[in-house]
């Protein structure tokens, strides 16, 4: 299992694309938005959270076709699947890879893009604690829809249509503690509700995916 | 080719060629008469006029379209633990009513919220959760377009419905959550059902029936189209063997 | 005949309007699916001889 997430880790570096990308989205996004809404402090300040939100979230889907997809072309999926370990733990270590590769360097880089959009105090500590907490449900949930289309050809757009409903809970708990946490208020319920929806994701999604890749290698 | 695969949709043909003339018969009488002594022969509400109307059709809507969703699961999960052709193709053939369903009660709602909340559109947790609702019933249509192999389709169809209604469930409650953040408690919300007399109630019930059975007559239809169509595609694809 | 549904008219009549429109459209489209699926079921079915149908 170790083997297959370094060798997934090392797949996602080399081949370039799929690493700095997301990161690189991120921050256009941030960037982009004072151009919409103005430069005003207030405002940016006001709506920083949920834009950092979104944006992390849009960047870790920008990746999740690349998931399965090359696995399943040349045919190692194939392999993977009638190898000596269980799908569900293959399944659990694609999603790690990815969240190592698209989660953990959004979480990294988010503080400094909340610069940007002028974020204020409380707000650092809370951004990369409910995005440390929350990305990795975005990745397993993400593999969960990467793993439903992993056979179609246009599956791309369809990916982001399955996978944006299901980020919905975890997109509110996680915004939600951060706005909380800039206003000085109690941020623990949403914070406890975005773990909750970590773990059970972690746990229980992973069966599905690999359910949702034995139909689909039939 | 199992027995499953063809008696049993032979079985669901028939009863359903029987079953439907009655259904449909039942519907349109619930759902003319209903709308009509709803529209016609009811007051009008002392604080909302005449837009109380609205409930006999915004009501019955939104029940169905999450009755139509649990119908939906409960048709999955039939197909993921008995192999029930019929019943994948059933669920197929409920999302696009269900969708329906859903849009209508939103946009009554909004038609309705425009002179009471002075606003289309208010980030109200039931409006919202409709919303995601719609969402839901998109991306599940979405799926079942894409996949060509029909097996398949209804296989991950189904995963998806099973998951997708836990996360339907968890979005209503994070949409509570998130909402009282905003407002305080939200008096917008329409509670027709706690707060509505008789005089409204018993043209609601007719309503609410006879949205049921027009559900039940387009499942009916449509999966008997569902069925024919598979049909179809087999005897295709044994002619090109031939 | 009609009621005097005095000054939410356009609500009222709106909300029935799009909901009429939109139920109609439902069972129209799902009837059309029927019919024109069914005649081509029949048709395949003429042609492939009744024998194993």
């Amino acid at each position: 299992m170790i083997a297959l997430l370094l060798r997934d880790l090392r797949l996602a570096i080399r081949a370039g694309g799929g690493f700095g990308l997301g990161l690189a989205f991120f921050l256009i996004v941030t960037v982009l938005v004072p151009f919409g809404v103005g430069p005003e402090g207030g405002t940016l300040a006001k709506i920083a959270p949920g834009i950092l939100w979104v944006g992390a979230l849009l960047a870790c889907l920008l990746s999740l076709d690349r998931i399965f997809a090359l696995d399943f072309e040349d045919g190692s999926l194939d392999l993977l699947a009638t190898a000596p370990i269980p799908l569900e733990a293959v399944v659990t270590m694609k999603a790690a890879a990815h969240w190592l590769t698209t989660g953990l360097p959004l979480v990294v880089a988010a503080p400094v893009f909340g610069v940007l959009l002028n974020l204020q105090g409380e707000g650092f500590f809370w951004l990369t604690v409910s995005l440390a907490l929350g990305t990795p449900a975005l990745s397993v949930i993400g593999t969960f829809g990467a793993a439903l289309t992993v056979g179609l050809k246009r599956g791309g757009l369809l990916l982001s249509l399955l996978v944006l409903p299901l980020y919905v809970p975890t997109l509110i708990f996680g915004a939600e503690t951060v706005r909380r946490g800039t206003e000085g208020m109690e941020t623990g319920a949403p914070l406890m509700l975005l773990a909750g929806i970590t773990a059970a994701s972690v746990a229980l999604l992973p069966f599905a995916s690999a359910a949702a890749i034995r139909v689909n290698l039939r | 080719m199992s027995i499953w695969e063809y008696a049993n949709p032979k079985k669901f043909m028939q009863t359903s060629a029987w079953a439907l003339p009655w259904v449909t018969g039942l519907a349109v009488v619930a759902l003319v008469g209903g709308l009509i002594w709803g529209f016609f022969f009811t007051p009008d509400d002392y604080k909302q006029g005449s837009t109380v109307k609205i409930i006999y059709i915004h009501v019955p809507s939104a029940m169905m379209a999450i009755n139509a969703w649990v119908m939906m699961l409960v048709a999955s999960l039939i197909w993921i633990i008995r192999r029930h052709h019929v019943s994948a193709l059933a669920a197929k053939a409920a999302a696009p009513i269900g969708m329906t369903m859903t849009l209508i009660a939103l946009f009554t709602g909004a038609i309705w919220g425009q002179p009471m909340w002075g606003t289309w559109w208010a980030w109200d947790p039931r409006l919202t959760s409709f919303l995601i609702l719609f969402l839901f019933y998109l991306g599940y249509i979405a799926l079942w377009e894409a996949i060509d192999d029909p097996d398949t389709a209804a296989d991950l169809t189904s995963v998806l419905c099973l998951v997708g209604s836990v996360f339907a469930l968890l979005s209503r409650y994070a949409v509570n959550f998130w909402n009282q953040g905003l407002h305080q408690e939200a008096s917008l919300s329409m509670d027709a059902e706690e707060n509505v007399a008789d005089v409204f109630w018993y043209p609601l019930l007719v309503c609410i029936a006879g949205f049921v059975l027009l559900f039940v007559t387009l499942v009916l239809i449509r999966t008997r189209t569902e069925i024919r169509s598979r049909r179809l595609k087999a005897l295709e694809a044994r002619e090109r063997m031939a | 005949m009609m009621p005097d549904l005095g000054k939410y008219a356009g609500t009222v009549l709106s909300a029935y309007g799009v909901t009429l429109a939109l139920l109609a459209a439902l069972v129209l489209l799902s009837l059309w699916r029927g019919a024109r699926v069914k005649r081509a079921l029949e048709a395949q079915e003429r042609r492939m001889g009744r024998g194993n149908g």
